[in-house]
């Protein structure tokens, strides 16, 4: 069932939407970016329509109401241990096809991976429904079409396309279908819009063997890269975190257990006790995640982790591209086997 | 559904002192546990670190924990009297099955003994101990860990104890335990099994002697370390190419673990 609706209507749509929800949202945030008087559009929570950027890509991922970056688990008091509260009213995130397909990732990580589920991540997953924002064109970097993300067809509630001032939506879920009712203005077949075609394309490799490690292609990134971890923390597919301890009090009595987002391009990553590091290089860390996005993940659950957002090559700082690294481990993996 | 990351408190019931700054805690545990699996243990404020298994008992497990970063110091300072929370058992441990029947070689370094004990302890046991064979080795006399232990070995089973280097007048063996694994007597090396645990660059030349003396790769296991914040598959700090040492590990086939790249 599908619906267009006036810029009113949708107003009052998310505003009665938000009397039961919590919606989270991509927002343009004016002059907040990472350059002065620059823009950025980032996750937020939301009240009123107008507050939603249906327009530009957003720069950061939905994931922070997921993963947050930094999440307190639990209290310690004296000798007791408590997790930390949680608001528990139902939650609307605002996101494209690519990040629905991220969704998948997430949910692989922290409640299929062996054989415990994240309790934490599962109390937040249970709280979210999700709307989905077409795409009418790709974005600056996206490769969604080439890691075949680009076409969500349900796991939404309801979709959003803002085409000429109206927006139309395709509703799935019966239990809002008044609501759309009341403040649409007619009722049509909806679909909503996907990219077709981007600009950027990759061909992922089917195989790497392990001649990869050596490549001398990783050089240029043990140069390059700065190894600050922007392109983790923009992913709406990385996960890892580190635990971190926080106490109040010197005595070390009341505390908090934390996580906060990890990254495998930033020093530390793999510190073991005694100084031992693993992956010294920003090449080899470069290395590690670009297999990672689109090898190794796939070798462990059937499917790649990298859903082509091109977040990674919007944010870094050095400007490297990422869909280009995809791009020479394919020329790599073929060359490596016309040698065999 | 349960929340894995709750740590439980359990009292410390034993020290046993084998050097300054290497410690056994033994802790009250009532549960499933096998050689080479691990715990986390907690000390608030401080943080939390994995630490392997280095004995079982019907209402303890031992850990044994070097001083060697910010929760162990902590533990080292403050356990008088007290309990450290825990949670675990994390990862796969040792299959001692493999190791009942026919010929066997242990080559554990330094700390590395640890996740390794329950298994040489249950060598020493078998009906053909005198086929079951141990290198140990430490970086000096002073280093030595599990003292008791490897005097009772060195009765049961054919046990090489070696140090990387010695003072004057040391009268035991002066060497990396590389240097043993030629003259361990094997007769049958197509079927013999090996176990692996120590440094990374220890457990590489010693898996290459193995692989010199005729050792089947496949009869090859060893135990590895990475950093791990959770152990239950989701922090990703373990994780090497499509395996995550935590769950798949920590003690790998060598079939496996040769292909493991960090």
């Amino acid at each position: 069932m599908g619906y267009v609706l006036q810029k009113e209507g949708f107003s009052k749509l998310i505003e009665t939407l938000g009397k039961q929800y919590r919606l989270f949202a991509p927002v343009l945030k004016k002059g907040e970016g990472r350059y002065t008087d620059v823009d950025v559009v980032r996750y937020d929570l939301v009240s009123s329509s107008d507050q939603i950027e249906l327009e530009k890509k957003s720069d950061y991922a939905f994931k922070e109401f997921l993963t947050p970056l930094s999440e307190t688990l639990f209290f310690f008091a004296e000798g007791n241990v408590k997790e930390a509260d949680l608001d528990m009213r139902p939650v609307i995130i605002f996101l494209r096809s690519c990040d629905m397909h991220a969704v998948k990732r997430l949910d692989q990580i922290y409640l299929e991976n062996g054989s415990e589920k994240d309790w934490f991540y599962a109390r937040r997953r249970g709280l979210v429904s999700f709307a989905l924002i077409g795409c009418s064109h790709s974005f600056e970097n996206c490769f969604c079409v080439d890691m075949k993300s680009n076409v969500t067809k349900d796991g939404y509630l309801f979709s959003v396309d803002q085409i000429d001032g109206k927006i139309y939506s395709d509703l799935k879920d019966d239990g809002l279908k008044d609501l759309f009712e009341a403040n649409a203005e007619s009722v049509q077949d909806v679909t909503p819009q996907y990219v077709k075609e981007n600009q950027v394309h990759v061909t992922i490799p089917d195989k790497v063997d392990n001649s990869i490690y050596k490549h001398p292609l990783w050089d240029e990134y043990t140069s390059r890269c700065i190894g600050c971890g922007r392109c983790n923390f923009v992913c709406p597919t990385c996960t890892c975190y580190t635990m971190q301890d926080v106490y109040y009090t010197e005595n070390g009595k009341m505390g908090e257990r934390r996580r906060v987002g990890a990254s495998c391009m930033v020093d530390g990553y793999t510190n073991v006790a005694g100084g031992g590091q693993y992956r010294k290089t920003h090449g080899e860390r470069m290395r590690f995640k670009v297999l990672h996005k689109i090898f190794d993940f796939r070798r462990r659950f059937g499917y790649d982790m990298c859903v082509g957002c091109g977040r990674c090559d919007d944010v870094c700082p050095e400007y490297i591209s990422y869909s280009n690294i995809i791009n020479k481990v394919n020329e790599a993996a073929k060359a490596g086997k016309e040698v065999q | 559904m349960t929340n894995a990351y709750i740590p439980f408190p359990s009292e410390i019931k034993e020290v046993i002192k084998h050097t300054g700054k290497e410690y056994t805690f033994r802790m009250h545990f009532v549960g499933d546990v096998k050689p080479g699996q691990f715990f986390e243990v907690s000390v608030p404020k401080y943080g939390e670190a994995p630490i392997s298994v280095s004995g079982i008992g019907p209402d303890f497990v031992d850990l044994t924990i070097r001083r060697v970063g910010r929760v162990t110091d902590e533990v080292f300072e403050h356990y008088v009297g007290q309990s450290l929370l825990l949670r675990g058992p994390y990862g796969n441990g040792f299959d001692t099955s493999l190791y009942e029947k026919g010929e066997v070689i242990v080559i554990a370094g330094g700390t590395g003994v640890s996740p390794v004990r329950g298994v040489i302890a249950a060598l020493a046991e078998t009906a053909d101990a005198k086929d079951k064979h141990v290198i140990v080795g430490f970086r000096s006399p002073d280093d030595m860990l599990f003292r008791d232990d490897l005097k009772d070995w060195e009765k049961k089973l054919d046990l090489i104890l070696t140090v990387d280097g010695a003072p004057d007048g040391y009268t035991g063996n002066i060497g990396l335990v590389t240097k043993y694994i030629p003259e361990v007597p094997i007769r049958n090396v197509a079927e013999a099994q090996a176990v692996v645990v120590g440094p990374p660059p220890m457990m590489r030349f010693s898996v290459m002697g193995l692989l010199e003396k005729g050792f089947q790769e496949k009869n090859i296991w060893v135990s590895q370390e990475r950093k791990m914040c959770c152990g239950l598959g989701k922090c990703g700090h373990c994780r090497i190419g499509q395996t995550y040492v935590c769950l798949d590990g920590p003690v790998f086939n060598y079939t496996e673990s040769k292909d493991m790249l960090d």
